[in-house]
């Protein structure tokens, strides 16, 4: 019973990751029918950004405040991701809307040029960024032991999903984004700025996946092709939660996380994967279009 | 259609087309062996670039899992020669990973006819299960796309989990001879090409059939309106299983060839990366024109084993800046280029409707 | 009794579509007989394009039958390809033509045959076929623009094309959704003629918004409103029915601008 729990625990935490992964993914696609690979290069942006508060901390700051450095990573690594977001969507995606096939190769080939960057930068070899000691040990519960890191990363994408819900569902410009995703012409008639309302929708995607590179610098070491071990599997969150709702990615990463420990718990990881892979696809047997879908009344779409 | 004239522009096709496969046949007399070994992978290449053609080109389906298909034939011919090489005994990574006997599903690929038939029908049927449980649920566009990229994870997990089975992260290498001829010696290499080079003119000519038959019509229907081609009695996802499942029978082919070239198979050649570069291979050279996907791989994979070996970091640069040219800038490949001469093209007044034709979206 | 019964191509029995809630179309009953050319009228949002969508398979209705030919077989449980095989064609209101293929091409694929993967392999153009398609595409005014790609023809040129396919694919029933909207006086005649012209074989659905085209044209009408079965007549007594007259002809300016703007 305890491993069961064990399981579900890190269950929890592993679909905690990809849906703050897969948020940015979800949202983009609703709103500009865009595919952006690349956005597991801005997981590792988020994530080398993370690396490189620590060793400003740990060179110019005294060692008592070195524990309090990645307070500071979470807010930078946002700001990165973000301003490379907002750059990445004025200098090459909005040549693509409406194009997710194209959108998704011509992304990769950024995702490419990404990866070599930060391999010239940083080196090939993956780095350590060195949690901070308020971060170690764990919660006892009985005979579990919960890690800290592990409860922190779902404390953080417990806020961050608010702080995403407030904005989509509760501000200005998330009803903007909200409209523009529902009927693009009609709200450029009603006067929104659809341009700048993708280009924000996009830079905040952007700027999440960068958050979620810097809660990966908890789990293990970090390397130039960081992105790549988790973008597919994100991407799976969208297929099976469906496009344009929170909800949808939420039950998506649950149930893809979930399986995934689940399953090769029970089994082995290779034939873990494969067992979630027909159980997404069975599930898709169910409700093609994922967990929530959009109607639409054109004939082709 | 009754007998159709032979145009001056059929003509220089015509001539063209034999000009180009007089050449490859004689390349053996102006090429040293290293370069006609490269030459013979490249065109093993071309012909994973003509079924994903069929497909992306043709019918509007992108596959990012033909890695997949081209490492099942891959590991369908390698699994014969290594069991060839092994004489009889278990295969050595077998026996390293504490295996007593030959798995059962092992066994048949002891015969040639076999392994070379599963190596086309295994891809072929597998696309077909994937394809009859998306296409017929109207699965597509990015989300079969993303389905099948999944499939090339869970597949390369599974062959590098699976060491006893599969040889895991080395995959399969070690074997050195078919039907008693060393395959390094020049004289096999030889022929070995000759046989690529006409495997490669037959599915040239197969595909190109299939292009102008009213089966390629209609998959060019269900590209530009699914729907549409469905309201007026066409099952689309009937054609689109049948289509995905041939281009992913190439694919397995192709990997059969490759391993005879090239000696070893592994995880490494069916994973996301090869599989993404096959589709920039057909990009470039110009989806929906046979000829282009042809051309485009040769043209890559030459650039690559040219450049990679002494540039490898510019290479990969190189190669992220090419999807985002082709894509953004030429989405019809180095073929939509050249076909923007216009004394090449026959219909002049079709030639102002062609700029109304867009790839579609999904 | 039986002899009307054998008479009836299309019967649908209280259908009702669901769309999550808003019911587009409420226990809606059409009987359409053979050889007949019924107008579908009523004001925007009446439920007149959900009831082709149901009765091509589009749209799945929650609840009721729609009975098609002599066999009466119940086609809601069809799939969209197979309504299609069995004999009901549809034109949607814009046009969709398949824009990277010829106008030649088009017709060749629309045309009736058998649509399975690999006949479809081995199809050859038979002297026959080629002059059904030359014929059509004398018809609809074409002949000339045969090698075009259908994606370069003008609005109306498209329109035509698709009536074309619509007519070589030989269907017992056709469903017309605005066949007239964006033509020009000329052409509403024609198609209007037309349409009379292909009743003699088989049995047509349009759905219009063009008063006066269906003046002109219609001699038995259905007046849709809110997704229910208003009245139905011929047009005289529809256009004398006071309500009618209050949900629709109140409207008819609305339609008409909207007509012009489409």
């Amino acid at each position: 019973m305890d491993v069961i729990i064990l399981q579900l625990f890190n269950g929890f935490s592993i679909s905690s990751i990809l849906l703050l992964i897969a948020l940015g993914l979800s949202i983009t696609f609703g709103l500009m029918k865009v595919i952006n690979m690349a956005h597991g290069e801005l997981i590792m942006i988020g994530a080398y950004t993370a690396y490189v508060v620590q060793n400003l901390f740990a060179d110019y700051m005294p060692a008592s405040m070195f524990g309090w450095y990645f307070a500071l990573a979470i807010p930078v690594s946002f700001a990165v991701a973000f301003v490379f977001g907002l750059v990445l969507e004025m200098g090459l995606i909005r040549f693509l809307y409406g194009r997710p096939l194209d959108s998704l190769l011509a992304t990769w080939g950024v995702g490419l040029m990404l990866q070599q960057l930060a391999r010239s930068i940083f080196g090939a070899p993956n780095v350590g960024v060195k949690s901070p000691a308020w971060l170690d040990g764990g919660m006892t519960v009985g005979d579990n032991v919960f890690p800290y890191k592990r409860l922190f990363i779902i404390g953080l994408v417990l806020v961050c999903l608010l702080v995403m819900y407030l904005y989509i569902y509760r501000s200005h410009p998330g009803r903007r984004m909200r409209a523009v995703m529902q009927n693009r012409e009609m709200a450029a008639c009603l006067g929104i700025s659809t341009r700048r309302v993708d280009a924000t929708t996009f830079a905040i995607g952007s700027g999440i996946a960068g958050i979620a590179g810097c809660a990966l610098t908890l789990i293990g070491p970090i390397g130039p092709t960081i992105g790549t071990y988790y973008i597919v599997d994100a991407f799976m969150v969208v297929v099976l939660g469906g496009v344009g709702k929170l909800v949808g990615t939420v039950f998506g990463a649950l149930g893809i996380g979930l399986s995934n420990t689940l399953f090769e718990y029970w089994t082995t990881a290779s034939l873990g994967k494969v067992l979630v892979f027909l159980c997404i696809v069975a599930f898709l047997q169910w409700k093609p279009s994922g967990f929530v879908a959009m109607r639409s009344r054109s004939l082709d779409n | 259609m009754p007998i159709r004239k032979l145009s001056a522009q059929r003509l220089w096709l015509l001539a063209a087309y034999t000009a180009a496969a007089a050449l490859l046949f004689c390349a053996p007399l102006m090429l040293s062996d290293f370069r006609l070994n490269l030459l013979a992978k490249f065109l093993a290449y071309a012909i994973v670039a003509l079924g994903l053609d069929l497909i992306w080109g043709y019918t509007g389906i992108l596959s990012l899992g033909h890695g997949v298909f081209f490492g099942l034939g891959g590991y369908a011919m390698a699994m014969y020669l290594k069991m060839d090489a092994s004489g009889g005994k278990l295969p050595d990574f077998m026996d390293w990973s504490g295996l007593t006997k030959l798995p059962w599903f092992w066994k048949p690929f002891e015969s040639l006819p076999f392994a070379i038939a599963a190596g086309i029908l295994l891809p072929a049927l597998l696309a077909l299960i994937l394809g009859f449980f998306t296409f017929r649920n109207r699965i597509r566009g990015v989300y079969f796309t993303i389905l099948t990229q999944a499939l090339v994870i869970i597949t390369t997990t599974l062959f590098i989990g699976q060491q006893a089975y599969t040889g895991g992260t080395n995959g399969l290498t070690g074997y050195s001879k078919l039907f008693g001829f060393s395959l390094g010696s020049p004289e096999t290499k030889r022929w070995l090409y000759w046989v690529t080079v006409a495997l490669l003119i037959g599915a040239f000519l197969l595909c190109r059939f299939l292009v102008k038959s009213r089966f390629g019509k209609v998959l060019r229907a269900i590209r530009d309106g699914e729907n549409r081609a469905r309201f007026i009695g066409y099952n689309p996802a009937i054609y689109q299983m049948v289509a995905f499942s041939f281009s992913a029978g190439l694919a397995g082919l192709a990997g059969m060839l490759f391993v005879l070239h090239v000696g070893i198979i592994s995880p490494s050649m069916m994973g996301i990366v090869p599989s993404i570069e096959m589709v920039l291979w057909v990009a470039i050279g110009g989806r929906g024109t046979l000829a282009g996907a042809v051309i485009g791989a040769v043209l890559l994979n030459y650039a690559k084993s040219t450049f990679s070996e002494s540039y490898p970091n510019i290479w990969i640069l190189f190669m992220g800046a090419l999807f985002v040219v082709v894509v953004v800038f030429l989405p019809k490949g180095a073929a939509g280029l050249f076909g923007q001469f216009k004394w090449l093209r026959r219909r002049k007044a079709a030639d102002e409707g062609a700029d109304g034709v867009r790839y579609p979206a999904v | 009794m039986k002899e009307q019964m054998e008479s009836v191509i299309l019967q649908c029995d209280e259908v009702t579509v669901d769309f999550d809630g808003f019911k587009a179309v409420q226990g809606m009953n059409l009987t359409l007989a053979r050889g007949e050319l019924r107008f579908l009228i009523g004001p925007n949002g009446a439920g007149k394009t959900t009831m082709l969508d149901v009765i091509c398979g589009k749209t799945k209705p929650a609840v009721g039958k729609v009975l098609f030919g002599g066999s009466r077989v119940d086609i809601t449980r069809k799939k969209e390809h197979q309504i299609a095989e069995l004999g009901i064609g549809r034109k949607f209101q814009t046009p969709s033509i398949f824009a990277s293929l010829t106008v030649y091409e088009n017709f060749e694929i629309a045309m009736k045959q058998n649509r399975g993967v690999f006949a479809a392999m081995r199809a050859k153009l038979r002297k026959e076929d080629a002059e059904r398609i030359a014929a059509q595409l004398d018809m609809v005014g074409l002949a000339d623009k045969a090698q075009w790609r259908a994606g370069g023809l003008s609005h109306g040129e498209k329109q035509w094309l698709e009536i074309g396919m619509m007519l070589l694919q030989e269907p017992e029933i056709l469903l017309l959704d605005e066949p007239v909207a964006g033509m020009t006086d000329n052409e509403t005649e024609k198609t209007g003629e037309l349409l009379q012209e292909i009743r003699k074989k088989q049995s047509i659905v349009v759905v219009e918004h063009d008063m006066e085209f269906v003046r002109n044209f219609a001699s038995f009408v259905t007046v849709m409103h809110e997704g229910k079965l208003l009245k139905e007549g011929s047009m005289d007594e529809v256009q004398r029915d006071d309500r009618v007259a209050e949900v629709y002809l109140g409207k008819r300016r609305d339609a008409d601008a909207s007509r012009s703007t489409a």
